[in-house]
């Protein structure tokens, strides 16, 4: 074709992603036993439509394949297959192969050969001659010349009205072979009672044709659903089957396709919405344009209540924006239905998945960037955590372990929980490993929280797979590092032989945080409200100068290392003295801070604005924000700070 | 006679492309935005063929076929809709409203012209 069709190709790759994830989810509610009635239908849908794309665009290995798949999965719908557990098997590894093409094709990159062998798996699927029909008439030996068909055509009366022509289903038949129709009238009225736009009459045909199954129903397509149809053969009967398709042995490897992030579908009915405020804001704010017209004293209660109007409508519109870019969890929760299904199966144990709160809406980009540290512990749950059968049967469990998901909102955030009845972890076992990796000594006191956190860090984790703490492998550090940059904070719970839960909070948004500002010096700060717990002012015997520490704050008998802004972020403060200051406590990873500052200046919601794109990294600052009067105000990282306090981050500010 | 169409889609790039093939296939062509944008053209002439999308701004293709059909000039005017699979209500809305034929998104350009073969003589 002339028409450069390479801008159609995005929008392409994301449906025929989103195609995938459909006929992933159907497939496996096949492989369940919970198939709907359309299941077979919606299966067959995708990857027609998937075929289509890919002819459209001239990507010959996707064509192929999915025209082989297509075919294999049309004889599924139609009952001339059986969904055996080996087809649905090789139905969801096509789904594997689909996306890897898709991924080839997106990056343009030469597919990767698996395709040819699936390909030929499917082959075999199709060619498997039928089992013995299960009709009592004699198989029809290779197709004839003609077979002759007995058709009935009655079009319900209101077929007009959807601009339909039985003339042109007669034509499609008749281009198809040979076709005598007879037209049965006797439902026609008389003249003065005929109503020209109600279709009156019906017909019995009689087609001649070499044509498929397929094709003669072809000519139907728009009218079946306003009409009785039947098609007979005249003579013997096209054999029902019964097939087992082969099963296939080579193991799934799991391809996953990356996600393309440059666009996303809204519902229209939460543009909607946003335009209507939008609306509503530029009324209210002309109404004060309008009071400040010709202003007098006597208007400022006026001017007082719209602008608490305008604020009421920025507020909403605030709020309606920020849910545009939220999507459900379900779309990363779906893929572990699959990836624990394989790999349960691989490792010869039996979990059952289940999942809730599935619909909890979350920022489109955290959604994106907590897949894959969830994957993570999905796979450590099912690798590490549940035991097998024949371990749970002995600890006196049922051989099936559970696997629960759960998202949920809580306060201005959404929790993620990966629950496990596996082995569990023991606390004892994590303190000593710890120590071993000089990662805490061994005269430090730690409440169970803290020794659960230290599975975080890093360098607890050796880089083999298999941990002797019999639990979480490799990685934990990085699920905690993505954790951490997306706002959020994460934690074990731990009890050994009942199992593990790993609790994830995350900001709903990126874009915007609930801070609290407060002054060093000349410059305005934000911390995070998520990570304070209280700001108090203190007394000069809650401060002691520890050897090797510094200065330290006891709170309810808690000694807290004091972190003195100024000379961190080398500034000067007003304050030098905890005494004469204002201390905010600070909690990260299960330990406190206390940060010595000059003045609170209150709690406010404030615009994020990334601070990569143009500056270095600076540690213990994440972002910045513009304050209501133009200035800038930094954000600070409190795990940075925390790395910094401990002498381990980028800097040493002594 | 060259026959004429109507392309009702809020996507530029749908009307481009759609345009474009009916163009070749001896149509003229006429475009509109929305639902309410598809009616008023159709105040203004009349057309052959009406390809819709559903989802669209201001008024949607649903409640664009219904408007269509109670127009005596488009009463039995063959009408397109191009859904999504995921719509499969939809669909059964829009045939409901008065649809004649459906085409899934995304189609090769070959499709559209199969599928207005079937319901235009």
């Amino acid at each position: 074709m002339e028409i450069d069709l390479s801008q159609f190709r995005d929008t392409f790759f994301q449906e025929a992603a989103e195609l995938l994830e459909t006929m992933e989810r159907e497939l496996l509610s096949l492989r369940a036993g919970q198939a709907g009635g359309d299941t077979l239908n919606a299966i067959f849908r995708c990857a027609h439509s998937i075929k289509a794309g890919a002819r459209t665009f001239g990507f010959e290995a996707m064509a192929r394949f999915t025209h082989v798949l297509e075919s294999l999965l049309d004889r599924l719908r139609n009952g001339e297959v059986e969904a055996s557990a080996g087809l649905v098997e090789l139905l969801l590894r096509s789904v594997d192969v689909l996306r890897a093409l898709i991924d080839a094709a997106a990056s343009q990159s030469a597919p990767p050969p698996v395709w040819e062998d699936v390909t030929e798996e499917l082959d075999r699927a199709l060619a498997i001659p039928a089992a013995p029909p299960l009709s009592p008439r004699e198989p029809a030996p290779d197709r004839p010349a003609g077979t002759e068909y007995d058709i009935r055509f009655e079009p319900a009366p209101e077929l007009f009205r959807l601009g339909l022509d039985p003339f042109l289903v007669l034509r499609d038949l008749a281009q198809l072979g040979t076709l005598a129709a007879d037209a049965d009238c006797s439902r026609l009225p008389s003249l003065e009672t005929l109503d020209p736009e109600t279709c009156y009459l019906r017909w019995r045909l009689r087609l001649k044709t070499a044509a498929a199954m397929d094709q003669i129903r072809d000519a139907f397509a728009f009218v079946e659903d306003v009409a009785a149809i039947s098609i007979e053969p005249a003579a013997a009967a096209v054999p029902a089957a019964g097939v087992a398709a082969p099963v296939a042995g080579a193991p799934t490897t799991a391809l996953r396709s990356a996600a393309r992030e440059s666009s996303m579908r809204v519902a229209t009915g939460k543009v909607d919405r946003l335009i209507d405020l939008v609306g509503e804001l530029v009324i209210a704010q002309s109404m004060a344009a309008q009071i400040m017209n010709g202003f007098t004293a006597e208007r400022l209660p006026l001017l007082r209540e719209a602008m608490a109007e305008i604020e009421r409508h920025t507020r909403e519109l605030q709020d309606r924006a920020m849910r545009i870019r939220m999507m459900p969890v379900s779309s990363i929760f779906g893929r572990f239905q699959r990836l624990v299904h394989d790999t349960a199966q691989a490792l010869g144990k039996q979990i059952s998945l289940e999942i809730s709160g599935e619909e909890t809406e979350l920022d489109k980009g955290v959604v994106e960037r907590i897949a894959d540290p969830l994957t993570h512990l999905v796979r450590n749950a099912v690798d590490h955590g549940i035991e097998t059968p024949a371990e749970r049967q002995q600890a006196g469990k049922p051989p099936e372990g559970r696997l629960r998901l759960t998202a949920y909102h809580q306060g201005g955030n959404v929790m993620i929980e990966v629950a496990d009845d596996g082995r569990g972890l023991d606390t004892a076992r994590i303190r000593a490993k710890a120590i071993e990796r000089g990662l805490t000594a061994a005269g430090d006191e730690l409440s169970e929280e803290q020794i659960h956190a230290l599975i975080f860090r890093p360098g607890f984790s050796t880089a083999d797979k298999i941990s002797d703490v019999s639990g979480r492998g490799v990685g934990m550090d990085v699920v905690k590092k993505s954790v951490d940059a997306l706002g959020g904070a994460v934690a074990l719970q731990t009890a050994p032989g009942r199992g593990s839960t790993v609790r994830i909070k995350l900001p709903l948004t990126l874009a915007i945080l609930d801070g609290l500002l407060l002054r060093v010096g000349a410059q305005t700060y934000v911390i995070p409200l998520v990570s304070i717990v209280e700001s108090i002012r203190v007394r000069r015997e809650q401060v002691r100068d520890v050897a090797g520490c510094g200065d330290v704050i006891t709170v309810r008998q808690e000694p807290i290392p004091l972190v003195r802004l100024g000379r961190m972020f080398q500034i000067s403060s007003e304050t030098a003295d905890p005494a004469a200051g204002l201390v905010v406590i600070v909690e990260h990873d299960g330990r406190h801070w206390a940060l010595l500052v000059d003045e609170l200046l209150g709690q406010q919601q404030v615009v994020v604005k990334s601070l990569e794109t143009n500056f270095r990294k600076v540690e213990g600052i994440t972002g910045a924000t513009i304050l209501g009067d133009g200035r800038a105000a930094l954000i600070l990282d409190i795990a940075g700070i925390a790395a910094m306090s401990r002498g381990e981050g980028l800097s040493n500010a002594a | 006679m060259p026959r004429t169409a109507l392309i009702v889609d809020d996507s530029v790039t749908i009307r481009q492309m759609v345009s474009f093939t009916l163009k070749q296939a001896g149509f003229g062509v006429v475009e509109a935005v929305d639902g309410q944008d598809g009616l008023e053209r159709l105040s203004a002439q009349h057309v052959d063929l009406i390809v819709t999308d559903l989802n669209m701004p201001r008024m949607d293709g649903i409640a664009f076929i219904r408007g269509l059909r109670a127009r005596p000039a488009s009463r039995h005017t063959p009408v397109l809709m191009l859904t999504t699979e995921s719509q499969e209500s939809k669909r059964l809305e829009g045939r409901a409203a008065g649809a004649t034929a459906w085409l899934v998104k995304p189609f090769h350009p070959d499709k559209l012209l199969m599928v207005i073969g079937k319901v235009l003589p």
